[in-house]
């Protein structure tokens, strides 16, 4: 079904229409974007008195960096895991409230709440709740018996940040999948009970196939999310350590950038994570989407 | 196949009785259609049989066999739904062979059982299709081709021909009824619409605010309606009720609006007992002059049907505010606002109702 094209008498008047959301992505995108790219190209001192053009070479010294591939790996590791773990516990969380008749209201609520906290409150939270000489739950850990301290051991610290990322993007997974579960018509749900199928079967035959795009949706938007906006809760949490156990891409973007003042390898790292986003989303579209049914 | 029974079945939500109490038998093979306005309970009845809604309190049976506590998926039972309740990111034949999947049978069985629904059903061409890219009688069509393959232990069917058009709405009217005949399944089919009511019916059940008004065969719910909401709700244009009395010494019946009524054939109870008269438009007949009419309209307006002529009036000499009367005349007979015509009532086509309990007498 085609609608009908608009069409403007004025010649003008579509060219303004635009404007403002042209305006926003020039400014917040493609200046700093090609700033980044020019910026990527050159050395520069830390005061930025003098710069010369140095070609590839900030690229070239980048991959020769171990530090940069642990951060690589790091990443790999921190996004795959954040997103699969907050798009797995949103959904269960989903189907639970999808199944609640009473208090329906009052749950979903609660459940939004965190997505109104802001990441750097979020990883102080976990932070304190975490932490091994104060928080309340590294006490319960070690009076278990287990010997919790994410401030050495770095893989618990990657739990750590693991855990609060993921936590703070769950409610927002959860409204989503809320909703493509309602908008799934009852009587379909109901026609495959009377058609013999059990509870889990509904789930993963009729109703997990008719939320695929919300889910697809989701798995771009939490990838999109753990490459770029968990700085602060890494930055709150760990600060990108023990011994680099934490440092993401866009951490280490920051650390060199603004901590290091390395400012032509920090833009070359920007590049390079722009890259990986833009070709991830493009694999995203290109090979998950075809599985997508859209009703 | 089987029977279906229900007993003294209620339905409340919290506090609110919305299902007070039906009785119903349903022999093997039978086709029962549920009708009443919206809101009448029909479908929750559907629904409790279905095991998609708790039964509150009483017993269904379905071939014999306690149902209340059962899954939908034990009952045996197929549901067609009225917006058809298709998996939509299935083919047609997906569609069909979801529920024999789940039964775990053989696939050379499914796609014979299947095939054989198609073809019953034309549907054959369209197998591979998604159900979007299908007409509304088509998806109808694999709606009932899915509970056919189950062969299942009684059809289920809740208005489902509500969303399509009207030549279409009659077309699969028929459709459904020659599937029925063919494979005798036990049907209970819910609408709102007397007219597929009557025509697919082996036998009706009048639903009316959670109580079952009447059940029994359309010709038998049309001919001897049991109450005046049945009366109304079955045959069109609607019954004409007019309040009345009894007259003493056999007068007849002296009607609220003034003047008297003396119908044929037809046994009236004692005087002074208040009633409702019902008569249908199809049993009034214009007569030449008054002395052979039981009562005069005053015409107000005319329906001009080609077949029919529906003539609309109040009963002359009625105060204002009485309710309107509706003669259906034969089709070529001419009658203009303003005319009085005079009616008389065919020989023992009277329908007497008790005024205070709405029950028939």
């Amino acid at each position: 079904m085609s609608s009908p094209r608009v069409t403007f008498n004025n010649k003008l008047l579509p060219y303004l229409l635009v404007a403002p959301q042209l305006a926003i992505t020039l400014v917040f995108f493609y200046w700093p974007a090609s700033q980044a790219i020019y910026q990527s190209v050159l050395r520069e001192d830390p005061f930025g008195l003098n710069s010369r053009f140095v070609g590839l070479a900030n690229f070239q010294r980048l991959f020769e960096e171990p530090s940069y591939i642990n951060s690589f790996k790091v990443t790999a590791v921190f996004s795959i895991a954040t997103a699969v773990l907050a798009l797995v516990v949103a959904l269960l969380l989903a189907v639970m409230a999808d199944r609640i008749v009473k208090g329906r209201g009052f749950y979903r609520t609660l459940m939004i709440w965190p997505y109104a906290v802001a990441p750097a409150i979020a990883g102080m939270l976990w932070l304190f709740m975490f932490n091994p000489t104060m928080g309340t739950f590294a006490y319960m850990l070690r009076s278990a018996g287990y010997n919790w301290d994410p401030l050495l051991n770095g893989n618990q610290a990657m739990v750590l940040v693991i855990a609060a990322a993921a936590w703070k993007q769950i409610s927002y997974n959860f409204l989503f999948f809320v909703a493509g579960l309602q908008a799934i018509p009852k009587s379909l749900v109901e026609a495959a009970a009377i058609d013999g199928a059990g509870e889990n079967r509904r789930f993963w035959t009729i109703q997990f196939p008719l939320i695929a795009p919300t889910t697809f949706f989701l798995l771009v938007i939490n990838t999109v999310y753990a490459f770029f906006d968990t700085f602060g809760i890494i930055h709150a949490v760990t600060g990108g350590g023990p011994g680099k156990a934490t440092e993401t891409l866009v951490y280490k973007v920051y650390n060199d950038g603004f901590v290091n003042l390395m400012l032509g390898s920090s833009a070359a790292q920007s590049v390079v994570l722009m890259v990986i986003v833009i070709a991830l989303t493009a694999i995203q579209f290109r090979y998950v989407e075809r599985k997508v049914h859209y009703g | 196949m089987a029977t279906i029974s229900l007993r003294d079945v209620r339905k409340s939500y919290g506090s609110q009785e919305v299902i007070h109490g039906v009785n119903l038998d349903v022999a093997d093979g039978e086709f029962i259609v549920i009708v009443g306005p919206s809101g009448c309970g029909k479908s929750t009845l559907l629904r409790m049989v279905a095991g998609l809604e708790a039964i509150s309190a009483g017993t269904i049976e379905i071939a014999g066999r306690v149902v209340n506590k059962l899954e939908p998926r034990e009952r045996n039972i197929a549901m067609v739904f009225q917006n058809y309740a298709l998996y939509p990111h299935m083919s047609v034949f997906d569609n069909m062979a979801y529920g024999l999947k789940i039964a775990g049978l053989p696939k050379d069985e499914i796609r014979a059982r299947v095939d054989k629904a198609a073809t019953m059903l034309q549907l054959e061409p369209y197998l591979q299709r998604k159900p979007r890219e299908l007409s509304g009688g088509q998806r109808q069509r694999v709606a009932m081709g899915r509970a056919l393959v189950r062969d299942p232990a009684a059809f289920l069917f809740d208005e489902p021909l509500s969303n399509l058009d009207a030549k279409l709405r009659v077309q699969m009217r028929l459709e459904i009824k020659q599937m029925q005949r063919s494979v005798g399944t036990t049907s209970l089919y819910v609408t709102h619409d007397q007219v597929e009511a009557m025509t697919l019916a082996d036998r009706l059940v009048v639903m009316n605010q959670g109580v079952a008004e009447q059940i029994g065969t359309p010709i038998t719910v049309y001919e001897r309606p049991a109450s005046v909401f049945v009366a109304g709700f079955i045959g069109s244009p609607a019954m004409n009720l007019v309040a009345a009395e009894v007259a003493p010494q056999g007068r007849g019946l002296a009607l609220a609006g003034g003047g008297t009524v003396k119908p044929r054939d037809t046994a009236l109870p004692d005087p002074g007992r208040k009633v409702l008269l019902g008569v249908r438009p199809e049993h009034l007949r214009l007569v030449n002059g008054a002395n052979n009419a039981d009562f005069e309209i005053r015409v107000a307006a005319v329906e001009a049907l080609g077949a029919d002529t529906l003539a609309h009036g109040h009963a002359a000499g009625a105060a204002e505010g009485a309710p309107m009367l509706v003669a259906r005349l034969p089709g070529g007979t001419r009658v203009a606002p303003g005319d009085t015509l005079p009616l008389a009532i065919d020989p023992g086509m009277t329908h007497l109702f008790d005024a205070g309990t709405s029950r028939r007498i």
